[in-house]
């Protein structure tokens, strides 16, 4: 029987393995989390008494169906939570779990690894208190810890709002909500994001929730710094055509929406492609999700939509997988799901022009602002080597020379801010351009996972 | 881009095309460069970093020995770094087989002069605790050294434009003619359009595709490509100065000033130079991490976060081909360095240039006349078994001509 | 080493955890949390950062609390590399934030 390994168990990859659970294959789920749900639906841990219903509001029923729908799927198939996949080589992929590896073949794979927040550096980006966005409200469902007591949320995301929101449902203060993106690109992005009514409707619900509750929300403002010592203390920004603001709190959630993870999708030969759109590097694929060489990718690991669209890619994706393997996936209504993830992802391209990636922001950034925190490479260093290449550098140059994106982490959080400086320097910002290229593992390996294997 | 009119054109802008040019624009020379990427984007960009002239091979060690003599000074004339740091080399016997060959590699090398001290298991251990009492012998080098391989090949192509040589980046060279005793080399940028570059003479520099252009002037250089798999850990204090080799290439490893331990191992994989993709195999990053704690138990301690390769040309006898061709008048190789091209790069383009610019070069490079394969019954000089992967290698008869 | 945890702690819990204490050691300070709490969680509930950078030696409280990030690692016990935010506390675990620790 063919086996399809799934990697990631949030919305897409549970909807893929659905649908592959019910035809004749092999399915196995792969997921480095505990349990499923991905970022969206990210579940409590086990003895947390959080009040989901409370905690997410309207959100709750998607909330629901998905675990109701995850438990089952997972007890169908050979789920491995707690389990990395730091590799893909030769028609396998390469896991470690409890300290141990183990390489796992596929016939075809089907990548729904999600994204991580986006990052512009700001001076003090680096500090203690500031956090991911994501991360942010990643700690309040799964450990119910808020990042502080008194949180700034910014950047420019939905995701500010809804962050924002729940953390007043979960009894924390707001000191501010700072949205880069001006209020008339909002207006502008109405049109395509009438694609999505219901979550135009939330979006702006949540809004409404915020000012009533009286928490301060400035649209269109430039951050300028996060400040502190040890800890953040304050943030600085400047409101348009206003003096610069200072606002004290003790934590901050930062983030710029967020960025495709496609480490594996490189590792299994995918060809990646340049999104003007998103300004960023997508795996290319048809609207199904095929990538070539038996794998597949779905949800935001592909081209970031949201929790549903995500779904409907998944679903996508896993009948793809099965047709190209000459099951039968009679139970996919291909073309409904096609349709709606295009109007899913106009949605999206409006609220990529609502929620404004600043990437110009990273040729008006002090020479001391650190762009790397892994290696703790700053601007100033990045933009040294650009000059000694006369102008024509490109970002794995840039790396080779400077170390920005060598780090733990490999570029998930310096690489679109270095994309934007070398853009800047290229003189060419909107164009085709380069990105940092990934390598096994694609998150740090223990050595001691080793000691067993046989030399 | 018009025409170009030069005296020497160089294919590949690899450490050893743009250490050519520099050497060349020192003797006056006009030079371009034609790199198909980016200089120093293949293997210059991405080797282990070492400068290791321990246990070279004793025909190879007169201008291992030459080379090192630039690489001493070399910061200097750059005008920048290049993170040389003399930290020594030791080779580590883990058997009686490999303690043999640390004494006559000591012997080989005190001949010419190096400073190399032999320590016996006790030792070996008192003198670097962290490594396994699976070792039993150690040989240490002092004067071998280490650079940051990322750096050199870009701060050569700097050096050489600050005194006039054309570095011409995104250039794939496609085909050479000849005519009016000038070579006439005919590129390809990626935007389709078709440069024209007319030289006195032509560098082959194309490193794992230099056989290509070798070809193109009726001669075999006998070719096959293959990488090694590199590893790199976190940073990690400071422990591990010198470079730490097991003879056999199993392992070998070192730790850079910021802290991060690079690791390799033989032997070397196939990689792809149609493509120009190679990776390492998720199975052989795993069998290098348990031949490292095997030798250095506190690395469990700490996680590996990147690995790579990159597409090296090797050939049979695992030494260069270095000089001019057998065929055409005007045209030299600097090809095949065979996993050691960066310690030899320096003395390979001192004596191109030499050879352009005098006729005749003071390097001892006679070993290394691309003729060699034309004589029948070549040996193996090495245990190649131990240094390649059994897909790597070519067929026996492929080889000779 | 005994550089560690700086008082005023970090996070800002709002649900409890229902299950056992467990006790665990942070660079020797002992501190107390709940099974079910990620590493993490129960440093910077006592603590205003993770560790100091090995590059300067800035204090570090980690930043996307989900695994991407890679600015949590930490050891346990006798030296398994670990990442703060995805590994669950146990009793009687002894987490440590520097590499002297385990010989460099
Ligand atoms: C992983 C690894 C580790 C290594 N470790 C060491 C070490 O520790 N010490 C040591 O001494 N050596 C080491 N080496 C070997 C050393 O890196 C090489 O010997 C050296 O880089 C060879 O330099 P090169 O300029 O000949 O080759 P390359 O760097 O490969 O340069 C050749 C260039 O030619 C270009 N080219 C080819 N064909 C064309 C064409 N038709 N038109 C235009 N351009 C073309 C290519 O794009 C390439 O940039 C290592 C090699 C590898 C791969
Ligand atoms: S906080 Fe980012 S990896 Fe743990």
């Amino acid at each position: 029987m063919a086996r399809v390994v799934v990697i990631g168990a949030g919305p897409a990859g549970i909807a893929a393995a659905e649908v592959l659970s019910r035809a004749s294959v092999e399915v196995a789920v792969i997921d480095e989390a505990p349990r499923a749900g991905g970022q969206y639906h990210r579940a409590p841990a086990p003895g947390l008494a959080l009040d989901m219903r409370r905690l997410l509001g309207t959100g709750y029923a998607a909330y629901e169906t998905f675990h109701n729908d995850a438990a089952s799927v997972c007890s169908r198939v050979d789920y491995r939570p707690g389990t990395l996949a730091w590799g893909v080589h030769g028609g396998a992929v390469h896991l470690a779990s409890r300290g141990a590896a183990k390489a796992l073949g596929y016939d075809a794979l089907v990548l729904a690894t999600g994204a991580t927040d986006r990052i512009m550096p700001v001076p003090g980006w680096t500090l203690p208190g500031v956090f991911t966005l994501g991360g942010a409200q990643a700690l309040l469902k799964d450990q119910g810890c808020l990042i502080g007591r008194r949180v700034v949320v910014c950047g420019s995301s939905p995701l500010l709002y809804l962050a924002a929101v729940q953390y007043l449902r979960a009894g924390g203060e707001i000191a501010a909500v700072i949205d880069t993106t001006r209020f008339a690109d909002k207006l502008r992005a109405l049109p395509d994001m009438l694609a999505a009514p219901r979550v135009l409707r939330d979006g702006l619900h949540h809004m409404a929730a915020l000012k009533r509750r009286g928490v301060r929300i400035i649209h269109g403002a430039t951050i300028d710094a996060f400040e502190g010592e040890e800890r953040v203390g304050a943030v600085v920004c400047t409101p348009p055509n206003r003096m610069p603001l200072r606002i004290a709190c003790d934590a901050v959630a930062y983030g710029h929406g967020l960025r495709p993870e496609t480490q594996l999708a490189e590792l299994a030969g995918c060809a990646l492609r340049f999104d003007a759109a998103q300004r960023t590097h997508v795996p290319e694929t048809d609207l199904d999700g095929r990538a070539g060489q038996g794998v597949y990718v779905a949800g935001d690991g592909g081209t970031i939509g949201g929790g549903q669209a995500a779904a409907v890619s998944g679903r996508l994706a896993a009948a793809a997988a099965l047709s190209d393997l000459g099951a039968t996936t009679n139970d996919v209504d291909l073309e409904a799901g096609r349709r709606m993830l295009q109007r899913l992802r106009r949605f999206q391209r409006g609220l990529a022009t609502a929620f404004r990636w600043p990437g110009e922001r990273a040729g008006q950034l002090d020479d001391a602002v650190i762009l790397c925190r892994c290696e703790n490479v700053t601007m100033g260093e990045v933009r040294a080597a650009i000059a000694l290449e006369d102008g024509a550098a490109e970002v794995n140059r840039i790396k080779a020379a400077t170390r920005c994106g060598m780090g733990r982490c490999q570029g998930r959080f310096c690489g679109p801010g270095l994309a934007e400086v070398a853009a800047i320097s290229a003189q060419h910002p909107g164009s085709e351009r380069d990105r940092l290229r990934v390598q096994a593992p694609i998150k740090p390996l223990p050595i001691a996972l080793a000691e067993d294997v046989v030399p | 881009m018009s025409a170009i009119d030069v005296d020497v054109a160089i294919v590949g802008g690899g450490l050893i095309g743009c250490m050519t040019a520099f050497a060349l624009c020192k003797r006056g020379r006009s030079v371009v460069v034609l790199e198909r990427g980016r200089v120093g984007g293949e293997s210059s960009g991405v080797s282990f970093g070492s400068l290791r002239l321990q246990g070279q091979h004793a025909v190879e060690l007169p201008l291992a020995l030459r080379a090192h003599e630039i690489w001493e000074t070399i910061e200097e004339e750059l005008g920048e770094s290049i993170q040389f740091a003399r930290h020594g080399h030791v080779h580590l016997a883990l058997n009686d087989e490999h303690r043999a060959r640390l004494e006559s590699n000591a012997r080989h090398g005190r001949a010419h002069g190096m400073d190399i001290t032999l320590l016996d298991r006790e030792m070996t251990l008192r003198r670097w605790p962290f490594l396994s009492d699976k070792v039993v012998a150690a040989s240490w080098s002092t004067r071998d050294a280490v650079v940051n391989p990322r750096l050199v090949a870009p701060a050569f192509a700097r050096a050489a434009r600050r005194l006039g040589a054309t570095i011409h980046e995104g250039i794939e060279v496609a085909r050479v003619e000849q005519g009016g005793g000038r070579f006439i080399v005919h590129g390809r940028m990626r935007d389709g359009s078709e440069p024209v570059i007319s030289s006195a003479a032509l560098v082959n520099a194309a490193g794992a595709w230099s056989d290509t252009l070798a070809a193109q002037f009726g001669e075999t250089i006998p070719l096959f490509a293959a990488g090694p798999a590199e590893l790199v850990t976190e940073p990690i204090p400071p422990f591990a100065a010198p470079v730490m080799h097991v003879v056999d290439g199993s392992i070998l490893f070192r730790q850079t000033d910021r802290g991060n331990v690079i690791i390799a191992g033989h032997p070397r994989m196939k990689v792809d130079a149609e493509t120009r993709r190679a990776r390492v195999p998720p199975d052989k990053i795993l069998i290098n991490l348990a031949r490292l704690v095997a030798i250095v138990p506190r690395m469990r301690a700490h996680a590996v976060i990147r690995s790579w390769t990159g597409i090296e040309g090797y050939v049979e006898d695992m030494m260069p081909v270095l000089g001019p061709s057998s065929t055409t008048p005007g045209l030299y190789h600097a090809c095949a360095f065979s996993g050691h091209g960066l310690q030899m790069g320096p003395a390979a383009a001192v004596a191109i240039a030499e050879l352009i610019a005098d006729g005749a070069t003071t390097m001892p490079i006679a070993p290394f006349d691309i003729r060699r394969f034309y004589a029948t019954g070549q040996q193996r000089t090495l245990s190649l078994a131990e240094e390649f992967q059994a897909d790597v290698l070519p067929p026996r008869d492929g080889l000779v001509r | 080493m005994r550089e560690t945890v700086v008082a005023s702690p970090m996070l800002f819990r709002v649900a409890s955890f229902d299950t056992p204490v467990v006790n665990l050691t942070v660079d020797g300070r002992s501190i107390q949390a709940r099974r079910g709490e990620s590493v993490l969680a129960a440093m910077l509930s006592h603590g205003g950062h993770v560790r100091r950078h090995e590059h300067g030696g800035a204090p570090r409280a980690s930043f996307c609390l989900m695994g991407a990030c890679q600015d949590c690692w930490v050891w346990i016990g006798a030296g398994e590399r670990a990442r703060a935010c995805t590994t669950p506390v146990a009793d009687g675990m002894e987490v440590s934030t520097s590499p002297t620790v385990h010989g460099g």
